[in-house]
């Protein structure tokens, strides 16, 4: 293990929290301090998300326009902009790894259409009426093609394969509005159930259900509620550590404003760069730190909704209330269906004082789980702790940016000898656990020995910070990966689910293999990608988290094939005991199985909730039921 | 139409796969060289390395049998170490311990008996490649057709040759009661269940996780036989579901992907138990197997035993089958340790797979010209001219061939040719006198009783029977449909639906009838008879068309000891059988009657003397409640209701219409 206590500590700590929040990605200027945080372009309560995204991110991609990956002339893999820590690096294992995993090559591209054209998207059935009434209320809106396709999508790989190809989308939203507080939100909503619009709530758009895409069927004008712009912090409280939080802010901005109070939330989804505060409500979301922050239900203090029957909030703040069923669980995990949520109050903790990344090797993914189990069994899990399988080892290997000196490599090597030759793990079968430690300094150095003296008993040897860092760098930069994947006809997704302990190899081993046959069954030339991780712990079972990719070469409907895969891996899923998901939500794409996974009771008691707040179904995105 | 696959399934354009004679390879280079050849097989690709005794550990340590043991020590009163005591006696007398040396051993002295035995052992390449492929994807669960001791040395002996996984194989307890042969057997990878366990708890978690262990583990392939033991008769056995049930429940249960069930069919052109079989469906006990037996067997050394042909069927994925037929969800409330009672639907899938792999294993058996002449000799006791014999085989094999037998007929021989080998291979069994065939019967000597005479003419029989009953399942539905028309009160295919659906139900014990394929069976059998131009279905008649007759009256005769048989022990229930009549008494019983009556001259059916078919008849009319168990003390004493037998043996003797309500499909 490397130790840096004797580099400048005070330094480090002031640091602590921006490396947290783009800390995973940011730009690597000084090799020995690690990271140093960049200034963001945001203005004092402005946010980073622009009310015309598209200015700075990608219409028809993953993240910032000036970010992406490529393959230059050398064939050698780039990270491109200033923003992330693999910014501008090259990363020379990256082009090999790609071309043998996929049989890929970086010779047979597939580039995506330039630019939208405007003239593809259906016009706007506009309700003049509520336009009218909208004006006077001074709320901004558009009615451009450019606003409305970016809100006419999450980011499904249907939905980006689309875009890319340019091709017309049945329906989109027909105009977009955003408003700029919680009052806006109930002005709008009035106007809506007042000349019967239908309202799509749009957060973060990284959605990965379908939850956004509008209902082929629907004739009433639809219009995108972008909270955007609701994106302030109103309030902290110190003496009860909770903030009352504007809906709209997004996870990075959010982290950013507490950090200059000194607080965090903590919660950091795979998605907080773009992801929002009411998003997270809405679908259940949960960070990768839950083990010491909580997922979002148990983050959450207070919620006020705008819904067609007025705002729905409780009269207090209280911890834990014994008063019926929680109203808060209607609301979470509602997907948009009921309302808006516009304010929320949730809890903050001061930033921790000491942050460490880890990582552990096993002999096998079997050794992997059951020490992760072990960890959850005595309740010590790090703020996260992940065991990626051997695929998603190599996967992580292959973003290993070019070393300068020569004296890295050779520790490198050295350490590639002692594990797979001195301790005989194979290379092909071991897999790493990465780990991230938060707290004061002597309580996180205790807390690793605890987790590294675990690990040992399961095999697991100690491989350094670098490695679990780099692990959690994968999971921000694969959505951008996917697009140039995308660019050499290769198209990838990830789901995933939850699964009681004793089911998690059965699972993970039964769904890699269905995608496997699943593939050959519909023609797909090149043998898949796929690959999971343990992401989650919890006492009674884990979250797994798989990607699939495949090389599309040869086939006619890549999209459809990929889609009739993912169906059959998550009827797998169900039939291993796993969830219809942990985090992701429901949205359109797994409503099918809602009866199955509830019953159809439980579908009905949902039902006649929804029925109640929005009798006229003004929030018609028609996810979840 | 549902049942069209299953048509197109039993074409007779079917592909099969040609065989290869094994033997030929070791006829021409050293048997020792071929037992120390390097030998290493493909796993699968999912296996935990693990030896035998390892396994015995994992076993012991298992999560299901904890539980088990925990509850059988609260139920008991005992203490959980003397109960996991007990379970590892359990072990110890049932585990394997394969070892290559003793298959080497094996494969040295196979070759050298099955080179004196056989002619050849064929075996379709093409099946093993398939296998071959298997092994490697999925844990494989071989489900060969048992007809004799010889069957699993013999699978072993054919997966050796090949360089396949050698199996671990269920055998019955029994053979280890031969004290040297049965650790042999234990070495080349047998391991050893009692027949009965019924209510013993941790006996049956000790053996389900034993064999559950080695499937999860892909240790090697598992071997067992779904007919449960030697079916004396020839005839495939209704299947036995416990072992099926634990090899599919893994994959039920999530531990592996799927399950690959490989049905092998193993047909003897002459089987090495024939006269012995014979003997004991008479009563008289079957020899305990010892090893000084087996030595006395040695005799049997001396003669020509024909051919073998083993062909390996196509894997049958169990994932597959339950497609929508199983929702595997259901077991996700459950703790996998611990055992519960299969679920309806679980239940009725393994029946019907059970069933299935049956079927397949019956469509690959080899027939040889023999079992249609045995079928036509039996039609004629008394005898018949040779030529009128040799005229009727080729009669016969062009149906048999009509209805997709897989019939292996030498290749360019003259028929005469192929008649006489034939009949000088069974010379034991029948013999050309004057231009005669006929039936050989044992001539005892000594003063002969009428019994014993009786009792000489019936081996014969039923020997001459277990060659027929090799053909059955091929014409079982159209002969079955012949019979229905011959007794249904008029030509209309509902009347004849009923007949059907009765003479269905009447023998689904003696025959492989998956339940609930009436009205399938009965379709195929009309689409058959239709297409060989027997019967023709104009409106809704079935009427026999002018060049039916021999076809109909052949298939009549064929299954007429069954329904002679039947009738004996309808008659013997409603004429003879006393209050208080005991299960243990019933067989006894019934051949007594019916010896007296064949002494009497009043029956001409030996084949009802067998006890299988008496066991059988009374299983069905236990299962249509015309006879009745009730235990009474330690006794299971029958019960008859006289009417029901009467109207029954009416039905069988064609003087009572069925009174079957019509089923709507029809």
């Amino acid at each position: 293990m490397a130790s840096d206590s004797n580099s400048s500590e005070s330094q480090r700590i002031a640091q602590q929290r921006l490396r947290i929040i783009a800390g995973h990605l940011q730009k690597h200027k000084d090799d020995d301090s690690g990271i140093i945080a960049t200034e963001c372009k945001a203005e004092a309560n402005k946010g980073t998300v622009p009310r015309k995204r598209q200015e700075i991110m990608k219409w028809n991609g993953w993240g910032y326009s000036d970010s992406k990956f490529l393959f230059n002339k050398k064939g050698q893999a780039e990270f491109t902009g200033k923003r992330y820590r693999l910014s501008g690096m090259v990363l020379p294992s990256l082009q090999d790894w790609f071309e043998n995993t996929f049989g890929a090559s970086v010779n047979h591209k597939s580039p995506a259409t330039p630019a939208l054209n405007a003239s593809a998207v259906p016009p706007a059935r506009l309700n003049k009426a509520f336009v009218e009434d909208l004006k006077a209320t001074g709320i901004p809106f558009s009615h451009e093609a450019e606003d409305r396709v970016f809100r006419a999508h999450g980011h499904c790989l249907h939905e980006i394969f689309a875009l890319r190809e340019g091709k017309k989308f049945e329906r989109v939203p027909d105009m977009v509005v955003w408003p700029n507080c919680h009052n806006d939100v109930v002005k709008i909503v009035e106007l809506a159930c007042k000349h019967n619009v239908c309202l799509i709530p749009y957060g973060g758009g990284t959605s990965v259900t379908s939850a956004l895409e509008c209902p082929p069927e629907e004739t009433r004008c639809i219009v995108s509620l972008d909270t955007s712009q609701m994106n302030r912090i109103l309030w902290i409280d110190e003496k009860n550590l909770v903030a009352h939080v504007e809906a709209g802010i997004i996870g990075q901005d959010l982290e950013r404003l507490l950090n200059e109070s000194g607080y965090c939330t903590g919660h950091e989804p795979d998605s907080m760069e773009f992801s929002s505060l009411g998003g997270w409500v809405a679908t259940r979301a949960s960070g990768m730190k839950k083990n010491v922050y909580g997922n979002i239900e148990d983050l959450v203090i207070h919620i006020k909704v705008v819904t067609p029957r007025g705002v729905i909030e409780k009269s207090c703040q209280g911890p834990r209330m014994s008063t019926g069923p929680d109203i808060h669980h209607f609301i979470l995990g509602s997907e948009g269906t009921l309302g808006v949520v516009t304010e929320v109050t949730m809890k903050i903790r001061p930033i921790p004082e000491y942050q460490k990344y880890g990582s552990v090797v096993f002999p096998n993914f079997e050794a992997g789980v059951a020490c992760l189990r072990e960890v959850a069994k005595q309740r010590c899990a790090p703020a996260s702790i992940r065991l990626m399988d051997n695929e998603q080892f190599q996967f992580g290997h292959a973003l290993k940016p070019q070393v300068s000196s020569i004296f890295t490599n050779f520790v490198e090597g050295l350490k590639k000898f002692y594990i797979t030759k001195f301790k005989g793990f194979d290379p092909h079968q071991l897999v790493v656990a990465t780990l991230l430690f938060e707290g004061d300094r002597e309580r996180v150095l205790q807390h690793e020995k605890q987790v590294y003296d675990i690990a040992a008993t399961f095999g697991g040897l100690a491989a350094g910070e670098d490695n679990g860092q780099r692990g959690y760098i994968l999971t921000f930069v694969i959505a951008y990966l996917r697009d140039l994947g995308m660019d050499y006809y290769v198209v990838a997704e990830s789901f995933e689910t939850s699964v009681p302990w004793d089911r998690v190899l059965d699972l993970c081993r039964n769904v890699k293999e269905r995608i496997n046959r699943e593939c050959k069954e519909r023609g797909v030339q090149f043998q898949p990608l796929t690959s999971c991780r343990v992401t989650q712990t919890y006492d009674a079972g884990a979250c797994v988290y798989f990607y699939f990719a495949f090389n599309y070469r040869g086939l006619a409907d890549p999209v459809h094939t990929y889609e009739q895969v993912e169906h059959a891996a998550r009827e797998e899923i169900l039939a291993n005991g796993g969830s219809l998901s942990h985090h992701h939500g429901v949205g359109k794409l797994r409503k099918e199985w809602m009866k199955e996974s509830i019953s159809s009771l439980g579908v009905g008691m949902l039902q006649s909730v929804k029925d109640y707040v929005d009798p006229d179904n003004i929030f018609g995105n028609r996810n979840l039921l | 139409m549902a049942s069209k696959t299953l048509y197109s399934q039993r074409d007779p354009m079917l592909k099969r796969d040609g065989f290869e004679d094994i033997l030929e390879e070791r006829r021409n280079s050293s048997d020792l060289k071929y037992a120390l050849r390097c030998y290493a097989p493909v796993l699968y690709k999912g296996v935990t390395p693990c030896k035998a005794n390892m396994l015995k550990n994992i076993v012991l340590q298992s999560d299901q049998l904890h539980y088990v043991i925990n509850k059988v020590s609260q139920e008991s009163g005992k203490a959980p170490d003397i109960i996991q005591e007990e379970a590892s006696v359990i072990l110890e007398e049932m585990a394997h311990r394969l070892q290559i040396s003793t298959v080497r051993f094996f494969a040295f002295a196979l070759t050298k008996a099955f080179k004196t035995l056989f002619q050849h052992v064929c075996v379709n390449e093409e099946g093993i490649q398939r296998l071959q492929q298997a092994i490697q994807e999925h844990p494989v669960v071989l489900l060969p057709s048992h007809r004799s001791y010889m069957d699993f040395l013999l699978m072993s002996y054919i997966l050796y040759t090949y360089d396949l996984a050698l199996p671990v194989i269920a055998a019955g307890m029994d053979f280890m009661g031969m004290k040297f042969v049965g650790e042999m057997l234990r070495m080349s990878g047998a391991f050893f269940i009692r027949r009965s366990f019924g209510g013993d708890k941790l006996y049956w978690a000790v053996f389900s996780e034993y064999v559950k262990t080695m499937l999860r583990n892909g240790f090697a392939p598992i071997e067992f036989f779904l007919e449960g033991t030697r079916s004396r008769t020839c005839k495939s056995l209704t299947p036995k579901l416990g072992l099926l049930n634990i090899v599919i429940e893994p994959f039920f249960k999530g531990e592996v992907f799927d399950v690959n069930l490989v049905p092998v069919s193993i047909s003897y052109e002459r089987i090495l138990e024939e006269s012995l079989y014979a003997r004991e469906l008479l009563g008289v006990p079957k020899p305990k197997e010892s090893t000084s037996g087996l030595l006395k067997a040695r005799r049997i050394l001396s003669e020509d035993y024909g051919s073998i042909h083993v062909y390996f069927g196509q894997p049958v994925s169990v994932r597959s089958l339950a497609q929508g037929k199983v929702n595997r969800s259901k077991y996700n409330l459950f703790p996998r340790h611990i055992p519960r009672k299969p679920m309806e639907e679980t239940q009725s899938f393994v029946n019907d797979t059970a069933y299935r792999i049956v079927r397949l294993q019956e469509d690959n058996m080899v027939l040889k010209p023999w079992v249609l002449m045995a079928s036509l000799l039996l039609q004629n006791l008394e005898g018949l001219e040779l030529s009128v014999l040799t005229e009727q085989t080729v009669w016969l094999r062009g149906l048999a061939l009509s209805y997709a037998a897989f019939l292996d007929w030498p290749d360019h021989a003259p028929t005469a040719k192929v008649v006489s080998s034939s009949l000088a291979l069974h010379r034991g069994l029948a013999c050309v006198s004057g231009g005669r065939v006929s039936l050989v019967v044992g001539e005892p000597l000594g003063p002969v009783t009428p019994e014993e005479a009786l009792f000489n003419r019936a081996v014969s029989v039923l020997s001459c029977a277990s060659y027929r009953n090799q053909v059955l399942h091929v014409f079982l539905r159209p002969a079955m449909l012949a019979v229905a028309m011959h007794t249904a009160a008029s030509s209309k295919k509902n009347d004849v639906y009923n007949c059907f659906s009765f003479l269905w139900d009447m023998f689904s014990n003696d025959f492989i009838l998956c339940p609930g394929d009436t009205v399938q069976d009965f379709e195929e059998a009309c689409y058959l008879l239709v297409k060989t131009g027997a019967v023709q279905m104009p409106q809704q008649d079935i009427v026999m068309t002018d060049i039916g007759q021999p076809t109909l009256s052949f298939f009549n005769g064929l299954l007429e000891p069954f329904l002679q048989g039947y009738q004996v022990v309808c008659r013997y229930f409603c004429e003879e059988a006393s209050e208080g009549l005991t299960e243990k008494q019933y067989i006894p019983a019934v051949r007594s009657f019916a010896v007296k009556l064949i002494l009497a001259g009043n029956l001409r059916c030996y084949e009802v003397l067998s006890s299988d078919m008496q066991k059988n008849a009374l299983a069905a009319l236990l299962r249509m409640d015309a006879v009745t168990k009730v235990k009474v003390a330690d006794q299971v004493t029958l019960i008859v209701n006289k009417m029901a037998v009467n109207s029954i043996d009416n039905i069988l003797g064609g003087k009572l219409p069925t009174q079957k309500a019509v089923l709507a499909r029809l």
